[in-house]
């Protein structure tokens, strides 16, 4: 890379995943992980990404990333109603908790 | 004995000699004698496959029939959400989850008369390459118990491989499709990107994601794609574009085709008996004025540590949605929403889907969004560039699909590494979207099948299902092809 960032600089000196930093990102996922997975996670995941760190030698200075290879641009189409021919009953019957026509969530202020 | 194939099931029904009802049964059976030792299956639906082969049977009767597709047994890969029927991703997030509509591709099967008989097994959510992240035991190997039958849609191909069911719908994010199938002896096709709809697929990694078809033949995969392939208002990634007649061009001569071969790949990790088998194949095509030109794909190597950090980040996105609220595995223990995420999740998603969601949220993350994230999307542009490069002087290209045979259940489970490695040949057709289609080209010293993959230009299967039908015509007499396997 031509300049040097704060990322980069950062990036080698901290090639090693921190539990602290895989319970920062759990708490992101909304994960909760048990200690145990919490240190195998941080050792996989150093292992993984220090072996990523092999794209470092490719010059992609004037390279623009590739999101997807379709090639297609936005599509839309004309936000129309349709009936639906599929029941309310048969639409609530995988939620965990309902209550009459609408699931139902655990509490979510104190 | 080979397995029955829809090319032959069709010219029995158009003959009107047997039912599609004795096949479905037949296939039943099969089921209930080999699925103890393979468990190539989530769910069998046989009352709902019973009552539609009987339909089929009516249509048979009365020159009624849909389609090649009309009574003929298949298997879809249990990450395909089916109407009514448990769809699980083979994980016990959605152990109990009943989907309330068909997944396009599965729509379009029922419309053309495919005889759903069950739901296959794979890794959990698609992520892995040896069904052992499955929530519901390791799919094994016909050709060898004590083997996988690969990943992720290794239930699917075990299954075709096995005579349990004719054909099945699979999913191939970094080789899902193609890996599985080489393990097992069959054939499988990952479809140009855009290609098949994915609507109704429950989605792993979405700018790498394919639906496709696995089988015993090249032709069969034709037949279907017929049905399967083609533009879905639901799915605005697929291609507006019309859908060929695949199976007519299958018996166009190759003479003359200009045929690519990867001078790296022999250098990364390649097994030498599976190059071995690859020179075999090559000498056969040339045998029939196939032309063989040295190409390069110098971004190849990075092809595992590019998909490796987009894929997860896909994945963290797309798993986002299993909150234990709507639909899927719910905590009991919380007393609170936040404290039900965190608790539904965790108990409801096994170790490789948490590690692929901690890795996608790294990789996401503030500060190391462009050293991982972008930079590997960058990468992925000059991957890409390779293959775009190599097509403008060759028709298609001949590649390994995996750096072994299959290997033993057990030997890569605790090493994450270790098992992405076996989508090095694979994962790199993922990120530049071309289609690609595995086939058996051989067995190694172990009497394992060895698979070899035809890579085409983009949206152009034609070509290499027309290769791969010629290279089965012509090896049809090998030895190879009539050793028994163990099931």
């Amino acid at each position: 890379m031509a300049k040097t960032s704060i990322f980069d600089i950062l990036f080698t000196i901290m090639k090693e995943i921190t539990k602290s930093q895989v319970k920062e990102l759990a708490e992101l996922a909304r994960l909760g992980l048990t200690e145990q997975e919490i240190v195998s996670l941080a050792k996989e995941m150093t292992t993984i990404l220090d072996y990523a760190q092999a794209l470092d030698e490719v010059d992609t200075e004037k390279v623009k990333p590739t999101c997807q290879t379709s090639d297609l641009r936005n599509i839309f189409r004309d936000d129309e109603v349709s009936v639906s021919e599929i029941s309310i009953e048969e639409k609530l019957q995988n939620a965990p908790m309902r209550e009459k026509d609408f699931i139902k969530v655990k509490k979510v202020l104190e | 004995m080979p397995n029955i194939t829809i090319a032959k099931l069709n010219k029995i029904f158009e003959q009107k000699k047997e039912s599609p009802s004795l096949y479905v049964r037949a296939c039943l059976k099969k089921i209930d004698e080999v699925e103890d030792d393979i468990n190539a299956f989530v769910t069998v639906t046989a009352p709902e496959g019973l009552a539609f082969a009987k339909e089929s049977d009516q249509r048979m009767a009365t020159n009624k029939r849909k389609s090649k597709l009309d009574g003929v047994p298949v298997g879809i890969k249990d990450v395909f959400c089916t109407r009514g029927i448990r769809t699980t991703a083979a994980s016990k997030m959605l152990d109990s989850f009943i989907p309330i509509f068909d997944a396009t591709v599965v729509r379009k099967i029922k419309d053309a008369g495919g005889v759903i008989i069950g739901k296959n097994n794979c890794d959990a959510w698609a992520h892995g390459a040896s069904t052992e992240n499955s929530d519901y035991g390791v799919a094994k190997n016909p050709w060898d118990l004590t083997r996988v039958s690969g990943g992720s849609s290794g239930g699917s191909a075990a299954a075709v491989s096995a005579g349990e069911c004719v054909f099945s719908i699979g999913s191939d994010t970094g080789g899902s499709i193609r890996q599985p199938s080489a393990f097992c002896g069959v054939v499988g096709l990952k479809p140009t990107y855009g290609r098949v709809s994915r609507y109704g697929l429950i989605a792993m990694g979405s700018s790498l994601d394919c639906v496709g078809p696995i089988a015993n033949t090249t032709e069969d995969i034709a037949t279907v794609m017929e049905i399967i392939a083609g533009h879905d208002e639901k799915d605005a990634t697929t291609a507006d574009r019309p859908v060929p007649k695949y199976s007519q061009r299958l018996e166009n001569t190759i003479k003359g085709k200009k045929v690519g071969w990867v001078t790296e790949f022999a250098q990364m990790g390649l097994n030498d008996e599976i190059n071995r088998a690859l020179e075999n194949a090559r000498s056969e095509y040339e045998k029939l004025g196939v032309e063989f030109i040295e190409i390069s794909l110098p971004h190849a190597k990075y092809g595992i540590p590019v998909y490796y950090l987009i894929q997860p980040a896909e994945v963290s996105s797309n798993l986002g949605r299993f909150d234990g609220i709507k639909y899927g595995f719910s905590a009991d223990s919380s007393d609170n929403l936040i404290d039900h995420y965190f608790k539904s999740r965790d108990e409801g998603l096994g170790a490789e889907a948490k590690r692929r969601i901690m890795l996608g949220t790294f990789v996401l993350s503030a500060g190391y969004y462009d050293a991982y994230y972008n930079k590997a999307m960058k990468v992925r542009t000059l991957i890409r560039g390779d293959f775009e490069k190599a097509f403008e002087s060759v028709d298609c290209i001949l590649a390994p699909v995996t750096p072994t045979t299959a290997f033993k259940i057990g030997e890569k489970a605790q090493d994450p590494l270790q098992m992405y490695m076996a989508d090095i040949f694979t994962a790199l057709v993922n990120l530049s979207g071309n289609p690609s289609l595995s086939l058996p080209c051989g067995l190694d010293s172990q009497k394992l099948p060895i698979g070899m993959q035809i890579i085409g230009k983009n949206f152009d299967e034609e070509t290499i299902l027309n290769l791969g039908h010629q290279y089965e015509k012509m090896t049809e007499k090998s030895n190879w092809r009539n050793f028994k396997k163990v099931l």
